[in-house]
């Protein structure tokens, strides 16, 4: 397989070019992204692109690329402008699909990380969404209204090209230890916020069940749209209890306009969180299930490791050493005659 | 369920025009899975955890700290209500329960009831009653307003409230093959005033029998008499409904008795007699992708037709609507 990963810099294109690596029948990985990679690699290879991935087709004929993993979508809208996530999430995918599709292109499976934000959060929605489940109302956020047209061109994609394997992946709420998620920033705070008067049933998924989710995805090739999340759906009040943290209510309604003021003080809660912290958002997951993939974790199993690692952290301080890229040095270590490669291949 | 749509037409309408048009999730790629694993995929997944060995090892569970399934309800707060209830179930209401033998003690089915009181007494009692005679949880489907507010939308989901969507009563009845409730006449059935008692309202567009068909699971129909009596409205104002964005504002005879505040929750102790009446079983398959809207019409007249039957029968008998 010749693989290319987007969002090489992201916590996601990162890992999952490090899990790549470790697969034999993996030959080629090429990572793209605006940014240097944040996680040592041993065999990917970088190259820096602008945001909306202009430049992919060549790099994809180039290095006859198969499959393409594409991680590169803003799921947050409080880590980027409305602009940028737009230009990340529906022009990138957009080029991209149009990379893959074209006449001579070598690509045969694609698979895009995307989330469940595209089911919204609604009090109309059903208790859980099924893959072919509309959502209640229109989007609320840019980022909930990029995605939906990322999935649209990607179902375009799908019609146009059904030589190609498409699967799309809509991942619910993930909790990690080193990631940074709305929920799990919250759950870091000294008080955790609440919405008075409302309970919401949340699904969760640990960042290992993703990796090898896309993994999955990216080796059995099983065409379709699936919905990712672990077994079961907690209460955000036990969420809190699991995390050993008190809550804060905000005000049921002008919830929004007070979080708004409250940014300047570092309290970053995106909008489609404020909806999740009301309503909550259950999926299916059983088709994926269904297709072959086993969990590591149900919704409860991941906030106990969740907790656990923060309860860890809380004492000895982070895990991870910082990396920093350089480029010559990666250079060095894959191309020079005087390395000595345990992964060389003919 | 269909009374359900009709009230968010309006609204979900003034959404729809913020929508691009390409901004529908995608539904044909669902449709084209194939399901059967690999096992050499499986132990590719494993790559990244090589600690946890097995690949058909349970997935880590936690440790959870309550009893709320995924529905919202808890069983702990089921029987902490169902214990204060009690005593207004028997010596206030004085509930008679008859013909608890249609109901099946395993396996979905809809428990299809008429409506009424302006705070809805015969959900309560139906879910009370049968969780006591045959100790099986009743889930109650009702409108997404509950949902809304605060601390009731709550409280109403941990004693075994559900929204009343069609994905919901499909997942309770086919695929965890409980007991749902529900009342299609909605608000059409609460609202009505005192003159129009016991009259049972349109039952929305049949959209409950399309979930029970499509389940393959029985309507029981449920007939109530006694709730009416127990806080009949006798007046309502639009406006204020408007106002307060409720589906209507009523002024009842237990405001005029109990006052504007105790008369809001207080009810008469009317007699109630719950009638569960043989089921309705479907001769057509389950899982269509569509039934034909006449032959939904159909059933759903049948069954407000058995409904209306079997309340005229019950109030021929009646000979005092405090003592039964």
């Amino acid at each position: 397989m010749r693989i290319l990963v987007t969002g090489l810099s992201t916590f996601w294109g990162g890992h999952i070019a490090r899990v790549l690596e470790q697969i034999d029948d993996v030959e080629v990985i090429v990572g793209v992204d605006t940014h240097d990679p944040g996680l040592p690699l041993e065999r990917t290879e970088f190259v820096r692109t602008e945001e909306t991935y202009g430049i992919l087709q060549r790099i994809v004929e180039a290095a006859q690329i198969d499959t393409i993993v594409h991680t590169h979508l803003i799921v947050d809208s409080s880590q980027a402008s409305a602009k940028k996530i737009n230009e990340t999430n529906v022009i990138g995918t957009m080029n991209l699909l149009a990379a893959a599709g074209a006449a001579t292109s070598p690509v045969r499976k694609v698979v895009v990380k995307s989330s469940t934000l595209v089911y919204g959060s609604n009090d109309k929605d059903p208790n859980m969404f099924r893959e072919s489940a509309k959502r209640s109302t229109g989007p609320v956020s840019p980022v909930e209204r990029s995605l939906l047209e990322a999935e649209a061109y990607l179902k375009d994609f799908a019609t146009d090209n059904p030589h190609v394997f498409v699967s799309l992946l809509r991942f619910s709420n993930v909790l990690g230890d080193d990631l940074s998620t709305p929920l799990a920033r919250m759950l870091r705070m000294r008080v955790v916020p609440e919405v008075f008067g409302f309970d919401p049933r949340l699904q969760f998924t640990h960042q290992d069940d993703v990796l090898s989710a896309l993994l999955f995805a990216a080796t059995s090739g099983r065409p379709g749209i699936f919905n990712v999340a672990g077994d079961g759906l907690l209460p955000w009040s036990e969420v809190c209890e699991i995390v050993g943290k008190r809550r804060i209510a905000l005000p049921p309604s002008g919830t929004e306009t007070m979080l708004r003021y409250a940014q300047p003080l570092g309290i970053r809660i995106p909008h489609e969180t404020i909806r999740l912290l009301k309503y909550g958002r259950g999926v299916d997951n059983s088709l994926f299930k269904r297709a072959g993939f086993r969990y590591s974790y149900t919704s409860a199993g991941a906030v106990d490791a969740y907790a656990k690692g923060q309860r860890l952290r809380s004492t000895i301080g982070a895990t991870q050493p910082v990396y920093r890229y350089e480029r010559d040095v990666e250079a060095f270590f894959r191309h020079s005659p005087a390395v000595v490669r345990t992964h060389q291949r003919s | 369920m269909a009374d359900q749509r009709k009230t968010g037409s309006t609204r979900s309408k003034k959404m729809a025009r913020d929508v691009p048009a390409t901004a529908t999730p995608v539904e044909d790629l669902a449709e084209i899975v194939a399901d059967a694993a690999t096992a050499n995929t499986q132990a590719l997944v494993r790559i990244n955890q090589p600690e946890l060995g097995d690949a058909d090892a349970p997935p880590a569970f936690g440790v959870r700290t309550t009893d709320i399934d995924h529905w919202g309800r808890s069983e702990k707060a089921r029987r902490l209500a169902g214990n204060l209830y009690e005593p207004f179930y028997k010596y206030y209401f004085r509930v008679d329960l008859e013909g608890l033998e249609h109901i099946p003690t395993e396996g979905g089915a809809l428990l299809v009831s008429n409506h009424s009181a302006a705070i809805p007494s015969d959900g309560p009692a139906i879910m009370h009653g049968i969780e006591t005679e045959l100790g099986r949880p009743v889930y109650g489907l009702a409108e997404y307003l509950f949902r809304r507010m605060p601390v009731i939308g709550t409280a109403w989901s941990r004693l075994g409230g559900v929204t009343a969507h069609p994905d919901n009563a499909y997942r309770l009845l086919r695929e965890e093959g409980q007991l749902a409730l529900v009342f299609p006449e909605g608000t059409k059935g609460t609202s009505k005033n005192f003159r129009d008692r016991y009259r049972v309202a349109r039952f929305g567009r049949g959209g409950f029998i399309e979930v029970a068909m499509r389940a393959g699971a029985p309507i029981i129909p449920v007939a109530v008499v006694g709730a009416e009596e127990s806080m009949p409205v006798l007046w309502q104002s639009k406006r204020l409904a408007k106002m307060m964005n409720l589906p209507y504002v009523p002024i009842t005879a237990n405001h005029l008795v109990f006052g504007p505040l105790l008369g809001t929750f207080m009810y008469f102790p009317a007699k109630f007699r719950i009638r569960f009446l043989p089921p309705v079983e479907f001769d057509v398959e389950p899982d269509l992708p569509r039934y034909s809207r006449s032959v939904l019409m159909e059933y759903s007249e049948r069954v407000r037709r058995s409904i209306q039957d079997a309340l005229y029968d019950m109030l021929s008998e009646r000979k005092s609507v405090w003592f039964g």
